[in-house]
């Protein structure tokens, strides 16, 4: 290995401006040397380092200790709230298999059943399976990557609150009689014609849990692109992190849809906006699609998590590495980008043309392949090694069973014609939960078993682990294996009762046999897990003989994460790398000390993971749970169309956020760069493509473009499906005002830009100017943007056609309301001095918010205005 | 539980027992026990799916299964990549080839156009709205919760819905298909063998989604000919004390008669109720004392049904109510 000077130690900025980052950037030795790792640490500096940094990273005690946001404590109380609603969500499923259990039943209501079993499916997908994998993986995340936290741990937090209370609410809604009632999918028109408050509970309570799940998944992102340890390549990083990000970019693709519909169905519940009344030209349909193309891609993103865990236990099993492991990322890709053109065989009844349906039959078959070669590469593994059976792998081969199972039945209902006799019979019940429970519940809980050393530095009981497995497995099949027939003989889903005698009962009878079965076994689990294990011996430190650095943390926990970041070489460092634990406890490696006492984690580059910058992370704050719980409030009023405090909240939370900003982040450093240990010094403040922050925005507006396309894709459908779109003679927006808010808006976001780009390059007056004409211009935009639907006074609830423009313009001011705060923000930084010619981070942060705003607003402008004069 | 709900789910019982000795062995409503060419097309693609994955099933665990616990050394590194693309790519490729070109070639013939019958199916909450239209007609015959095809021939199915979505469902004639309201989608089923079997709706349609079935009732050809020439027909409706009880109580409101001054379309069409199979959407028998029952309290047995209860009524007038409809055949 050859050493390398970085740039930045030998051209210090001659060829570029004064402000480029390049001047600020890295400093000294990179990589290490073999011998600056050999050298060892004077044990009293090594003392009085690990006392620093205990002291940084100590976890408030007393009640302050619900204040903390770092990693190891927002993923234990993530994942065991997603637990307990998980539980829930179970004992509702139990009930349903009470009332189903005889013919003619009255244990449950008609009403009470239905909002049973929604309540059932939305809580499972909602409130279990997504929230469960991101509990997870910030739990476990950090420690794959070497890292000490999240980079935002104030936003895991804040994710974490919002989870808590969306789910509390849209649960708890159970208990007064009032829950949704119409099926996890909501369609409409039974949805939106819903008398009661059922159907705002699911569309305000989990589009909040929604916004909550994205945040996640950004920060996951930038996580894994950014916070690995120094030469961890791409192509070395453990496999969890590769889902970690497929994952993570099909929920930012994903979730979206949903939300543009939630946003368009609660318009109509709320303001009788027609968008899915067939009467006034809306489609029933569009709900349908936008639903589906968030739905089937959310079957992978359950399942995808759960591969990513036995990918990590089944090389331990095996003791070697992974065998085929570009096969496996190039597969997890692929499935990630096929899940988003499979979402039609949800809709294989609705009467779409032939050619579709063989069109998305074919495709939903070929997700097969890469399914096929992810399993076959764990199979692969497993015969090159030497396989220890322990028990995560017997809770694996048990998913094993139990998906490929599902998997085969998945290939028959592929078949259009096939699935339309069993779709929507209890056939796709036996189906779903098939591979629900092999892709996710037995890869999860044989991951608990295998990660609980670590997450808990005790070890779960192998015998109530084997009690459990056989129970769950065979009260499983019990229930499930059964259902297979119910269905065939023709038994529908959703249905509260049905007649004897014809021939479903004691199948019906044996799956609810089978279902308490399932809910021992969950019980010795869930006591397994929650049992005081004070008296217990501490486990080794690395129990398993894993290879991967989650296995380097200390025991008993110290909660600094890695004592010092390494420097990584190999896929398997543990197995690989010589004295690399020894040497990480001893603080030879990277940021071993906290001489201000700050939380500091590395940020790397996105491919090579070449050292860029300390980060210094936020600690304990409370501001996260007041920003929720208003956040909270602007959800839930509205549900009992009680719109005064609802946007008394929103302005609260907005208040929260933008405290938590000011106080927490892009703060100017005492010193330009930092000693980073091994001769390397790095810059403290970085800002545009090298700061995670920008990263951040980047991501989160992918995400928010994919909503607002979902929207444009709705006025094409409409278009497309419906004749009477636009209406004979009608009004389109006035075209002169549609201008004038264009030209405003390109306007703002020049002056933004220009802002951004001549800080640090003329004199701050001018810097002022531009961000002083930003938010003004900005303001004009949108009063002419509203006017252009409201001068033509067209009236939302008359058709579709209005509707549509005044959602989309809807979306665009507020997007512009937002836009306009943070100009404000910058505005309000540079004058307090937060932003210098040299600390830019917020303006090139807001500059890209503001790229995507000016591509809405042109779209906006272009769907409202131009096109419908055009065609 | 209402001595009423008891009763009349001892009724249901009975009805269902005489509906499983009509059908096969695996009930009315199994795809198993096809009785038209659609359903029994897909039989015979589900039986050939079936063993393939029952095949791979045991082939893929019980590898596993041997190499993790019976061969659990290490074994050759060549073999092992070879898996994963013979494994994953290659096997699945030539199989799943095979299948989409055997299960999507059928797809054309379960859509084929029908001889010349066409019915039209409405889904209302919680029941069906039948329309007849012979080849040539330029007005239905219109009946409601029962659906009847000749045997050996194609006839379209036409289906839209009232208010909500639902799904027309016969598993032992054919596969179903969504029914939305302002969109009509079509289908076709042939039936081949005569006999009566259950229909359900598939889509969740609100509170009684489990309560809106129907009986399909596949005749001979000519005996289909004659029961729609007969269905076609005024009711003959006689006069007396049952007929005036309909007639005082508004009944004509929302249910038609044919034949009577009663012509309300939100209910289903009475005309000729008497001559079918079951009553309420295929959830009671058709007998007087079912009739009782219902029209005293339908909310007893059907949730959210918007037909009122009619337990005011004088035992004699609700008998006499009960008899008269029993009698429109």
């Amino acid at each position: 290995m050859t050493d390398h000077i970085l740039p930045g130690s030998r051209r210090p900025g001659v060829e570029e401006t004064p402000f480029e980052a390049e001047a600020h950037g890295p400093e000294g030795i990179y990589p290490p040397t073999e011998e600056m790792l050999r050298e060892p640490v004077d044990p009293d500096v090594a003392k009085a380092q690990e006392a620093r940094l205990r002291k940084a990273w100590k976890t408030p005690t007393g009640w302050r200790y619900w204040s903390a946001v770092n990693n190891s404590e927002v993923g234990v109380w993530y994942s065991m709230t997603a637990f307990v609603f998980m539980l829930l969500a179970g004992i509702l499923a139990l009930a349903v298999r009470v009332q189903l259990a005889v013919p003619d039943n009255d244990f449950l209501s008609a009403d009470r059943f239905n909002q049973f079993f929604t309540m059932h499916g939305s809580a499972m997908m909602f409130l279990f399976a997504v929230p469960m994998f991101e509990a997870i993986s910030i739990l476990i995340l950090p420690a794959f990557l070497g890292a000490r936290d999240m980079p935002f741990p104030r936003l895991s937090a804040y994710g974490y609150w919002c989870f808590l209370i969306g789910g509390v609410f849209v649960m708890g809604s159970i208990l007064f009689g009032v829950a949704p009632d119409a099926g996890w999918f909501m369609y409409p028109p039974l949805a939106t014609q819903h008398s009661g408050m059922g159907s705002d509970i699911w569309l305000l309570g989990l589009s909040f849990i929604e916004v909550a799940s994205i945040a996640a998944a950004v920060e996951l992102i930038v996580g894994v692109l950014k916070c690995r340890p120094p030469g961890m390549r791409v192509n070395i990083m453990p496999l969890y992190a590769w889902y970690v990000l497929v994952v993570g970019g099909m929920i930012l693709f994903a979730f979206p849809p949903l939300i543009a519909g939630d946003f368009l169905f609660e318009l109509e519940r709320s303001f009788d906006w027609p968008f899915f009344d067939p009467t006034r030209g809306g489609d029933p349909m569009l709900w349908q699609h936008l639903f589906w193309i968030f739905g089937h891609p959310e079957v992978y993103i359950i399942f995808l998590p759960s591969i990513a865990i036995a990918a990590m236990v089944v090389p331990t099993a095996a003791q070697r590495p992974i065998v085929g492991y570009s096969w496996i990322v190039l597969s997890a890709v692929g499935t990630g980008f096929l899940s988003f053109g499979l979402w039609v065989h949800h809709m294989f009844t609705t009467g779409l043309p032939t050619i579709s349906l063989g069109f998305f039959s074919a495709a939903s078959e070929a997700v097969v392949i890469p399914t096929g070669v992810q399993l076959f590469a764990f199979a692969a593994t497993l015969m090159v090694g030497k396989v220890r059976m322990s028990l995560p792998m017997l809770w694996i081969s048990g998913a094993l069973a139990i998906f490929v199972a599902g998997g085969l039945t998945g290939v028959m209902v592929a078949i259009a014609p096939f699935d339309w006799q069993v779709h929507d019979t209890y056939f796709i019940v036996a189906h779903l939960h098939y591979t629900l429970f092999g892709g996710m519940v037995f890869p999860v809980i044989g991951g608990v078993y295998y990660f609980y050393p670590f997450i808990r530095k005790k070890k779960l009981s192998d015998r109530m682990g084997r009690w459990a497995f056989w129970l769950i497995f065979a009260g499983f099949n019990l229930t499930f294996l059964p259902m297979h027939l119910t269905g065939l003989k023709g038994m529908p889903r959703r249905v509260f009762t049905y007649p004897g005698d014809i021939g479903w009962d004691w199948l019906n009878l044996v799956s609810s046999v089978g279902a308490f079965v399932i809910a021992a076994g969950f019980a010795i689990f869930a006591w397994d897990l929650v049992r005081p294990k004070g008296r217990q011996a501490d486990p080794a430190r690395n129990p398993w003989g894993a290879g991967t650095l989650e296995w380097s943390h200390e025991i008993p926990e110290e909660f600094w994460g890695v004592r010092s970041i390494p420097h990584i070489t190999s896929r398997y460092p543990l197995w690989d790398q010589p004295d690399l634990v020894a040497r990480m406890d001893a603080g030879r490696f990277y940021l071993p000390d906290a001489e201000e006492g700050r939380r500091e984690t590395m940020i790397t580059s996105v491919i090579d993971a070449t050292p860029m910058q300390v980060l210094r992370v936020t600690g304990p704050a409370w501001v996260t749970i007041w920003a929720a719980i208003f956040t909270g409030g602007a959800f839930i009023f509205p549900t009992f169309h009680w719109y005064p405090p609802a946007i008394i909240c929103g302005g609260l939370a907005i208040a929260c956020v933008i405290y938590w900003l000011w106080t927490s982040t892009a703060e100017i450093p005492e010193k330009e760069k930092k000693d980073a240990g091994l001769g390397l010094k790095l810059p403290i403040y970085v800002s545009g493509p090298k700061a995670a922050g920008w990263w951040g925005v980047w991501i989160t507006m992918l995400g928010d473009s994919t909503a607002f396309a979902s929207l444009v894709f709705g006025v094409f459908f409409y278009w497309t499906a419906r004749p009477d779109f636009p209406p004979e003679g009608t009004d389109h927006a006035a075209w002169a005002l549609s201008l004038l808010a264009l030209a405003l808006l390109v306007g703002s976001w020049a002056a933004t830009f220009g802002a951004r780009y001549l800080n640090g390059r003329s004199h701050w007056r001018t810097v002022m100017t531009s961000l002083v004409a930003a938010p003004l211009l900005a303001a004009a935009g949108c009063a002419a943007l509203i006017f252009a639907v409201r001068v033509p006074d067209l009236q939302p609830t008359t058709h579709v056609y209005p509707a549509v423009l005044w959602a989309l313009t809807i979306w665009t001011v507020v997007h512009v309301g937002a836009g306009i705060i943070m100009q404000l923000y910058c505005l309000a930084a540079l004058l307090a001095g937060k932003i210098t010619p040299r600390h830019d981070a917020p303006l090139w942060n807001i500059t890209l918010y503001w790229h995507f705003i000016c591509l809405t607003v042109i779209v906006t402008v272009a769907v409202t205005a131009g096109l419908p004069r055009l065609l | 539980m209402t001595t009423r709900r008891r009763r009349a789910i001892a009724v249901r019982a009975g009805l269902a027992a005489a509906l499983t000795a009509l059908a096969a062995c695996d009930g009315p409503q199994s795809v198993l026990s096809p009785a038209g060419d659609d359903a029994s097309q897909l039989t015979t693609l589900f039986w050939v799916m079936l063993v393939g994955a029952v095949v791979l099933w045991t082939a893929m665990n019980g590898f596993f299964f041997w190499i993790t616990r019976i061969r659990t050394g290490e074994m050759s590194r060549k073999w092992a990549e070879a898996l994963i693309i013979g494994g994953g790519i290659l096997f699945p490729v030539v199989v799943l080839t095979a299948l989409l070109s055997y299960g999507l070639t059928i797809m054309p013939d379960q859509r084929a156009p029908g001889d010349g019958l066409r019915v039209r199916i409405t889904g209302e909450q919680w029941w069906w709205r039948v329309e007849y239209w012979s080849e040539g007609a330029d007005a239905p015959v219109v009946s409601a919760n029962e659906l009847r095809l000749p045997a050996g021939l194609r006839s379209d199915i036409e289906l839209t819905a009232a208010r909500v979505i639902h799904s027309f469902w016969v598993p032992a004639l054919g596969g179903k298909m969504d029914m939305f309201p302002g969109r009509v989608t079509e289908t076709s089923l042939a039936p081949h063998t005569p006999g009566t079997y259950r229909g359900q709706c598939a889509e969740f349609c609100g509170l009684s989604h489990a309560l809106m079935a129907f009986r399909a009732v596949v005749l001979p050809e000519d005996e289909f000919d004659a029961w729609l020439a007969r269905e076609a027909e005024d009711s003959a409706a006689p006069p007396g004390p049952g007929r005036d009880v309909f007639m005082a109580e508004g009944c004509g409101a929302c249910h038609t008669v044919r034949g009577t001054e009663a012509a309300g379309q939100v209910g289903p069409d009475l005309t000729h109720v008497g001559s079918r199979q079951s009553l309420a959407a295929g959830i009671l028998p058709m007998t007087s004392d079912a009739l009782v029952d219902w029209i005293a309290d339908p909310e007893a047995f059907k949730p959210g049904v918007e037909m009122p209860g009619y337990d005011h009524l004088p035992q004699e007038d609700m008998m006499a109510l009960a008899r008269w409809l029993e009698g429109l055949k």
